[in-house]
């Protein structure tokens, strides 16, 4: 067995996901929460792929499950960026403050 | 100390360090960089779990695809991210650091506090993993699999039709 | 022959054994690997000098002129006064700089490309690190010197850099897809990610069961290279140097250097996975020797485009990629995964293929099954085609857009 602990990688995958929280919930640019959301991501993997080795070794479902996540944080990021490119070209701004022609 | 649990500290090291780097840096250039290191501790963290498959994946579409295209972003959009007057952070900035330290203590308490069922087996079988992880793809998982397939498809689609200039 | 074959392995055992008298195992281990680190640093640096020269003398021979002749004979010298003359310069970090990502770019353009060499079988059972997903480790490591690329161009602050970084971003990045599209063919004959697998089962080099996707791939692995006739990203007459306009002495001696061994990385992949790596030909000479003859045999393919062919715009380049490459590349994994299915290679990791019969049994089919592939693409691509293809406008040419952008700025 493993010489680590699995409850440090849960640490480690909490405190990953706190600060990702932060970044996205703080930043006022659009990009800087578009990182935020990618840490928390991979906060989730390393929980999935640290369960997969202490408590379902012989299975795939854990290694399966991140590859999805980080497909899905692929398509998102993509969609995302094409997202925050229209708008910086009609706004000509990428500060969410500022994005506000929804509340009208 | 074994050599193993050195290593997972100075991965764990990097990796959390440069996250607090990356939520505080002023420039979104230098933050996006900060991320790359993230994504490359959570790759070593990967390896040393084990799953060295999934450490180069992490590298190959973090690194090489996500990251990148963020830095791309960035450089496209310069009147913005150039302005080093700029502040950082919205006004609810410390609602948000004060939330997000009690999250992050809350999780540490409870995993600390839980009684992990740990199973006692010997280490995983690494060689072929990737061979492995394919044919899982291919049958009890094909769902999820081509589910995960048709959404890349339709993100691709949906992004090239929303950057696209008229 | 045998011995001359394994004479590096043999020199590594006998080292082993020696150190093991002295010291406890694992630091035999620990500076085994360390040593074997530093061989292949030098070997790179080495191959770096040698390539410069060549380079030099051939694209002078294929110009008319002489190339390189005046320190030492044949002017072998000349990359040690070069790297003489970039050692004494004076290291200058522009005013304007990022200063730490300036200053840490050149050293991250490097690393990656060193790091290539570890997962390479320069010859029989000599490979540093043999993983398992090694072709997969290849596209990770070309893909983590853009973020290089973009950390150079962007901390420079200069409009040359940016615009040199984003388009060699640009390029690598599209360019990529079918590099890895034509290596997931091969993975998927061969059975394995594994480079030395992919070796193995070369009984016929790939390059003649897969010749559209040989020629494919050599000439994505030029633009991958930022190499003359796709050499956009630092095309000295729209953008000084590109990335590294603002680079001196040997912070931009890094940049050469990662781009040479980078090219002989890239060469010596395209050897070992359509020229059958280290195996002989004909003539039993020592593996490794093998291998080092067909590597430099690519390059010098390599040298040779870009003493013949004038630089593409930025626009022909990606609809040449996306237009062409890519689809051509992704129907071939699909039309080579059907003749897998029937005349498999490989079947749970052990060659199925038997004898010389079997051999040009498989070899003509995929042969044939390539060559009719190739004449369908061709008559698909004719010239009507060609021309509406060109009527239809994506947008405007990815130059000006980018430029734009940056001129606002």
């Amino acid at each position: 067995m493993s010489s680590v602990p699995l409850s440090w990688y849960l640490i480690v995958a909490a405190l990953l996901f706190s600060i990702g929280a932060y970044g996205a919930l703080a930043r006022r640019n659009a990009i800087g929460i578009l990182m935020g959301i990618e840490l928390m991501l991979n906060a989730v993997n390393i929980n999935l792929v640290a369960f997969w080795r202490y408590i379902e070794v012989t299975g795939l479902a854990g290694q399966l499950f991140a590859v999805i996540v980080i497909t899905v944080a692929a398509a998102e990021a993509a969609v995302a960026l094409a997202l925050i490119l229209a708008i910086y070209r009609t706004r000509d701004t990428v500060n969410v403050e500022e994005i506000d022609l929804l509340k009208w | 100390m074994t050599a193993e649990q050195v290593v997972f500290i100075l991965a764990a090291i990097v990796t959390l360090g440069s996250a607090l780097g990356m939520v505080t840096t002023r420039s979104v250039f230098v933050g996006a960089l900060w991320m790359v290191a993230v994504f490359g501790g959570v790759a070593a963290l990967f390896i040393l779990l084990g799953a060295g498959f999934l450490g180069i994946v992490q590298i190959l579409v973090y690194i090489g695809a996500i990251a990148v295209l963020i830095l791309f972003a960035i450089m496209l959009t310069p009147r913005v991210m150039g302005d080093p007057q700029a502040p950082r952070y919205n006004r609810q900035w410390p609602l948000v650091a004060v939330m997000a330290s009690a999250l992050a203590s809350l999780l540490v308490a409870l995993v600390l506090r839980t009684d992990w069922p740990v199973a006692q087996e010997g280490t995983p079988t690494i060689a072929g993993f990737a061979v492995e992880l394919g044919k899982g793809f291919m049958t009890t998982y094909i769902l999820p699999f081509e589910v995960a397939s048709v959404l890349l498809l339709v993100a691709l689609i949906g992004a090239i039709v929303i950057a696209r200039e008229e | 022959m045998e011995a001359l074959d394994r004479i590096f392995i043999r020199i590594g055992e006998a080292f082993s054994a020696f150190l093991a008298q002295y010291l406890p195992g694992p630091a035999v281990t620990v500076i085994g690997m360390f040593l074997s680190a530093i061989i292949i640093s030098t070997f790179a640096a080495l191959t770096f000098m040698l390539l410069t020269w060549l380079e030099r003398k051939f694209v002078g021979r294929m110009q008319d002129r002489i190339g390189p002749n005046r320190v030492g004979p044949f002017g072998l010298l000349q990359p040690i006064a070069d790297a003489i003359k970039m050692f004494t310069k004076e290291l200058i970090t522009p005013a304007g700089a990022h200063k730490v990502v300036y200053n840490l770019a050149p050293i991250l353009v490097v690393a990656p490309a060193l790091m290539i060499f570890a997962v390479i079988p320069f010859g029989r059972d000599m490979v540093a690190a043999d993983l398992d997903v090694g072709v997969l480790y290849l596209i990770a490591l070309s893909s983590a010197t853009e973020v290089a690329i973009l950390m150079a161009g962007w901390a420079s602050r200069n409009k040359f850099s940016l615009l040199g970084a984003m388009r060699a971003v640009a390029q690598m990045l599209s360019y990529e897809v079918p590099l890895v599209l034509i290596l997931l063919t091969l993975v998927l004959m061969a059975g394995s990610m594994r480079l030395a697998d992919i070796v193995a089962v070369q009984g016929v080099p790939f390059a003649l069961l897969q010749p559209v996707a040989f020629v494919i791939f050599v000439v994505a692995a030029a633009a991958e290279l930022n190499r003359t006739p796709f050499d956009i990203p630092e095309a000295e007459s729209e953008l000084v140097a590109g990335y590294h306009t603002e680079y001196g002495g040997m912070k931009f001696g890094l940049f050469m250097m990662a781009e040479f061994i980078a090219a002989f990385g890239m060469a010596a992949l395209v050897t070992t996975v359509f020229l059958g790596g280290w195996r002989p030909w004909i003539v039993p000479l020592p593996s490794w020797l093998w291998f080092l003859i067909k590597t430099y045999l690519v390059l010098f393919v390599f040298i040779w485009f870009r003493g013949t062919f004038p630089r593409l715009r930025i626009d022909q380049l990606q609809a040449f990629c996306w237009k062409f490459l890519v689809p051509v590349t992704l129907v071939n994994v699909i039309v080579t995964g059907v003749v897998v299915t029937f005349f498999p290679l490989v079947r749970n990791g052990e060659l199925v293929v038997r004898g010389v019969g079997g051999w040009i049994t498989v070899t003509a089919v995929y042969l044939a099954v390539n060559v009719l592939f190739a004449l369908v693409v061709a008559w698909l691509y004719r010239r009507p085609t060609l021309q509406a293809m060109q009527q239809i406008q994506v947008g405007q040419p990815a130059g000006r857009g980018l430029s734009r952008e940056v001129q606002t700025a």
